[in-house]
């Protein structure tokens, strides 16, 4: 068995800004460990030699001429927004800054 | 009617789009209670289309390739203010501002798109299960399901309420339904259809892909659709390639290796349908070669921390600021807490749990890291077996349609019915699955066959031949 | 400032300087400041589902003219998601580059000849704009907050120093050439007042000699000279805690220019999990030789090098006329220094006009080099008193023109040719004699008439129109 702890998913669970009930918890921990054991067998494996792949083709310099193309209508924009004031969205307080 | 014959018919001028677009709405609502394939009928923006296509006919102008035939769109593709969900709660009611660039390859093509189906929430299932607006029946039993992500889309084509429907792939969404509903459906080669409009799921594994009853529409929808498009870095830089000229190219001088990995533990109605496929495949001229590849073992594994890393990333966005949900906290961290918390169902849960955890720091290297390095001897597995071979052939699925709940408890029971069509994806090549023989209750089962990127003409010519003997049978 | 008791700061910097792009890093939305809130936004700069990012060329292309600039090795490389929750960024993650920058390992010379190490200068996007509502305006207090996404999606350049700065007047000069070199490529505007050039400093201290402290970095200065008290004020507070008996801690610290204190904005315990990985969204970057070559064919000389040309028309400089010098290149303004040497005109004073009355404002569109070159000239060759010079100066700043015109305007010229010649003429009638002996070639008469215009007219006269109205008459 994997040794996925339980703190250990409540902390991955506060990274991803999820709240999990404790019996949630519980059934995610043995859930997630199970699906870890199964990759057991892509972990026994010695790859230290091997590349990482993250993409499966090889393009490269993708890029695009810096020419302004239209924007939203803030109109359209704003009418998605659940809280929306003064051209702005908005949001309850932030708590801190950004890291 | 296929959709290479409604389009003909339209563009002579002999068919009305309009009358298809009714006939589509009618059989959508004879059964769409029932089935719970369509989360939204786009009832006026589909005679609109129509409409336009008639009258584009009418001025003698060409109405497109696919002119008049209804289309049904996986519900994680943007069209301009049509709803978009993703079967999930957290995008309830958001109208995108913006379409996809297939949605608008197809309107310039004279499809007309119906609406939009249901789905595995944000595509993360293997039995359209998962959405948070119930599941989808499959058509052929409706106490079985469709398949999934994709399974709204494959039972719209298999309920005969649209003869084509998009949906997308990321370890076997379009090709899984595509056999347990009986029908064709196309993971195309990585790169080869704009994701520009597709919510992702797991950004390096996602293609959109056609479902048809047939072949030749599936081939012709593709090549609709395909082609580079400069709103996707990762778009193949080249034009979409000639798909129905070469329908007809057989297999003859072919090399077809039966790769034992893609049918170990399929059950053995399927496992006979694969080689009875390869026995067709070798009286049509080709040369089948039997071929061990033991790397795919591997790709469930490696998929099931890649996708969930990905998708833990990409799903990041809904956080109840901008658009979908938002449940009101105190302060802005609460509100994304409580606002994901009610918003996302239980298995995106979970994978955005596994996604984080595998690339969280201390357990990147063991897990993602690991994962990365799987995919590069997938890569080269396939690479080494298509020096031998051009195409491979295989199961679909281990098994034909299951019935709802029978593998809703068990996450890992589930991801093993996309382990003969995952390591596609991470290879980022090409594969389709089509129906060949039937097995319990009569249930059809797919036959897949593989090939390299960019060898879709190769895999629809292939996948011709087995159709044809399928229905002379 | 120097610390006391034989303490030294250890001092690294990093930057972020919004490039001048017409676009956004990833989208076609405009690059500009001071909009209307969410009027240049799009699916991608918002980070609407389905979207997705394309790179802009000429970000890259500037990126690279930065690493060049400092002497980086330009390298492939990648763009990684950088993940975290917050408000004023769309897709909950910025995508940055990370190990495989684009410029990596170079160096900036300073002024007092330090030479300060480049780690890195990669691409990454900025974020959104909040403005905090209720209590005091800022973070802390407010009840709430209003997001505008138009900077959401800009360019960014983060370049990276080593910890090779040992004072907060270097780090000062460090910050200062940089903006220079960042504004010589055509990356940058420079201007740290409107946020496109931002700077956070890791500050440490130690006994000369011993290892690296633990550092603190201040995030968000916004002016050089806030930068340079800021780390002061660091600086010190980390010795006297030391001396104290106290630990530094590694935090993340705000830096409060009314109160002139930083205080604990962070502390490591609480640090991010980044999950850094590569963006499956955007492919690698591999700039060829050529587009290298391209970039490197497109930029002007560094301040270093236009800052010696200029030094070198003035030959021998002291202190004061040094610091000019690095105003006029600092403002990118010695083509107006250029054009009067090559005029002949007088080099000190026109270093002394660029340095104090183009320095003081912001615009110069509509001076002319040669309205420049004029005005020194006039101002060199007596006919405008130096006060006299800068009100030109300042008139043609702000509405152009030619500066005859506007001296004459504002009665400053001497007489016109006109009435010059009216002057002239009545003096040799006054004084024949000397007119005959002048015509007859005794050129020394020509200053007896200068000498006479000059008094008719209180000085207002130009010797040498005197002299040629002397010599159409002869
Ligand atoms: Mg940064
Ligand atoms: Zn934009």
């Amino acid at each position: 068995m994997s040794e996925l702890t339980r703190a250990e998913v409540a902390h991955v669970a506060k990274l991803a800004r999820l709240r999990l009930s404790d019996d949630e918890l519980d059934l995610f921990t043995v859930q997630l460990a199970k699906i870890l054991d199964h990759a057991a067998d892509m972990q026994s494996l010695d790859l230290a030699d091997v590349v990482a792949t993250a993409h499966p083709y090889g393009l490269i310099n993708v890029v695009r001429d810096d020419v302004v193309r239209p924007s939203l209508e803030r109109d359209e924009v704003l009418a998605m927004a659940p809280d929306a004031e003064d051209g702005r969205f908005a949001v309850p307080r932030i708590m801190g800054e950004a890291p | 009617m296929n959709a290479t014959t409604i389009a003909e018919g339209v563009r002579r001028g002999e068919l009305s789009a309009r009358t298809l677009a009714e006939e589509s709405l009618r059989s959508i609502r004879a059964r769409n209670d029932e089935l719970n394939v369509f989360l939204h009928v786009d009832e006026s923006g589909a005679m609109a289309a129509a409409e336009r296509v008639d009258d584009t006919v009418s001025r003698g102008l060409d109405p497109g390739r696919l002119a008049g035939v209804p289309i049904a769109l996986k519900d994680n593709l943007c069209q301009v203010g049509v709803p978009t969900t993703c079967s999930s709660k957290i995008l309830e009611g958001w109208r995108p501002p913006y379409s996809a660039t297939v949605v608008d390859r197809l309107l310039e093509a004279g499809a007309v798109p119906m609406g939009k189906t249901n789905l595995d929430e944000f595509a993360m299932g293997s039995s359209t299960e998962t959405s948070a607006f119930g599941p989808t029946r499959n058509p052929l039993d409706p106490t079985r399901v469709p398949g999934g992500s994709s399974g709204g889309s494959a039972a719209a084509v298999a309920a005969a309420m649209t003869p084509l429907a998009l949906g997308s792939d990321t370890g076997g969404s379009i090709r899984q339904p595509a056999a347990l509903c009986g029908i064709v459906g196309v993971k195309p080669t990585y790169g080869l259809v704009s994701r520009y409009g597709l919510i992702a799921f797991a950004s390096s594994l996602d293609q959109i892909g056609p479902f048809a009853t047939n072949v030749a529409d599936a081939a012709l929808l593709l090549e609709v659709i395909a082609g580079h498009d400069p709103m996707d870095s990762t778009s193949l830089p080249e034009p979409a390639p000639d798909l129905v000229a070469h329908l007809d190219d057989g297999v003859a001088g072919r090399r077809v290796g039966l790769v034992r990995e893609l049918i170990d533990g399929a059950d053995d109605e399927i496992v006979e349908s694969v080689q009875r496929a390869a026995d067709v495949l070798r009286a049509a001229g080709a040369t089948i070669v039997e071929l061990s590849i033991p790397e795919l073992h591997l790709g469930l594994s490696a998929y099931y921390l890649i996708a969930p890393a990905e998708a833990s990333s990409n799903l990041a966005r809904y956080d109840g600021v901008r658009y979908g949900l938002r449940v009101d906290a105190d302060d802005v961290t609460a509100m994304n807490e409580v606002t994901r918390t009610a918003g996302f169902g239980a298995e995106v849960k979970r994978r955005i749990m596994l996604g984080t955890y595998a690339l969280s720091a201390g357990y990147y290297d063991a897990y993602y890291g690991q994962a990365l390095k799987v995919r590069t001897q997938m890569i080269d597995a396939f690479r080494r077996a298509y020096r031998q071979v051009d195409l491979l052939v295989g199961a679909t699925t281990p098994s034909v349609a299951f019935t709802f709940g029978s593998k809703t408890n068990d996450p890992m029971a589930m991801y093993l019915s996309d382990v003969f069509t995952i390591p596609t994806n991470l290879a980022g090549e090409a594969a389709l699955s089509v129906p060949f023989g039937r097995g319990e209750a009569n249930l059809p089962i797919g036959v897949q066959l593989l090939g390299p990127g960019r060898s879709e003409a190769q895999l629809f010519a292939a996948a011709r031949v087995l159709e044809a003997v399928e229905r002379g049978s | 400032m120097t610390l006391p008791n034989g303490w030294e700061m250890v001092v690294g910097l990093e930057v972020h300087t919004e490039l001048r792009t017409a676009t956004k890093m990833f989208c076609g939305c405009a690059n500009v400041f001071g909009a209307e809130p969410n009027t240049r936004v799009c699916p991608v700069c918002l980070g609407l589902p389905g979207s997705l990012p394309v790179l802009n060329e000429r970000a890259v292309s500037m990126a690279m003219a930065i690493g060049l600039a400092l002497h980086c090795t330009i390298a492939p490389s990648t763009f990684h998601r950088k993940n975290y929750f917050y408000p004023d960024m769309p897709k909950d993650f910025q995508i940055s580059q990370y190990d495989l920058p684009i410029n990596a390992r170079g160096y900036l010379d300073l002024t007092d000849s330090t030479r300060v190490t480049i780690e890195r200068a990669h691409l990454e996007e900025d974020t959104g704009k909040s403005t905090h509502l209720g209590g005091t305006g800022r973070i802390h207090g407010a009840d709430r907050s209003l997001v505008d996404y138009n900077r959401s999606g800009v360019p960014l350049v983060e370049i990276v120093s080593g910890p090779d700065i040992r004072s907060s007047l270097q780090a000062r000069l460090y910050a200062g050439e940089l903006r220079a070199v960042l504004i010589a490529t055509g990356a940058s505007d420079g201007r740290m007042e409107e946020g496109s050039m931002r700077i956070d400093a890791n500050v440490s201290v130690r006994r000369s000699g011993d290892p690296f402290g633990t550092r603190c970095e201040i995030k968000n200065l916004n002016s050089l000279r806030s930068l340079q008290r800021a780390i002061e004020f660091e600086a010190e507070r980390q010795v006297a805690l030391i001396e104290d008996g106290g630990v530094v801690r590694q935090e993340t610290r705000h830096w409060d220019e009314n109160a002139g204190t930083t205080s604990t904005m962070r502390v490591k315990e609480e640090a991010e999990d980044y999950r850094y990985f590569r963006e499956p969204d955007l492919v690698d970057l591999a700039p060829s030789a050529a587009w290298q070559e391209r970039v490197a064919e497109a930029m002007g000389p560094m301040p270093a090098q236009r800052r010696a040309a200029v030094l070198e028309l003035l030959g021998d400089a002291s202190g004061a006329q040094r610091d000019a010098v690095d105003v006029v290149i600092d403002l990118g303004l010695e083509r107006f220094v250029h054009a009067t040497a090559a005029a002949g005109g007088d080099v000190p004073v026109a270093i002394a006009r660029v340095a104090n009355e183009l320095a003081a404002t912001d615009d110069v569109s509509r001076l002319s080099v040669e309205a420049f070159v004029a005005t020194v000239a006039m101002e060199a060759r007596g006919q405008l008193s130096a006060t006299q010079a800068k009100t030109v100066l300042a008139e043609l700043l702000s509405t152009g023109g030619d500066p005859a015109a506007i001296a004459a305007a504002k009665g400053f010229e001497q007489l016109s040719a006109d009435s010059l010649g009216g002057t002239v003429a009545g003096l040799i009638e006054a004084n024949p004699d000397e007119w005959t002996r002048y015509r007859d070639g005794d050129d020394k008469l020509a200053q007896f008439f200068v000498g006479l215009v000059m008094r008719e007219t209180r000085g207002q006269a130009n010797g040498k129109a005197v002299i040629a109205e002397l010599q159409a008459r002869r």
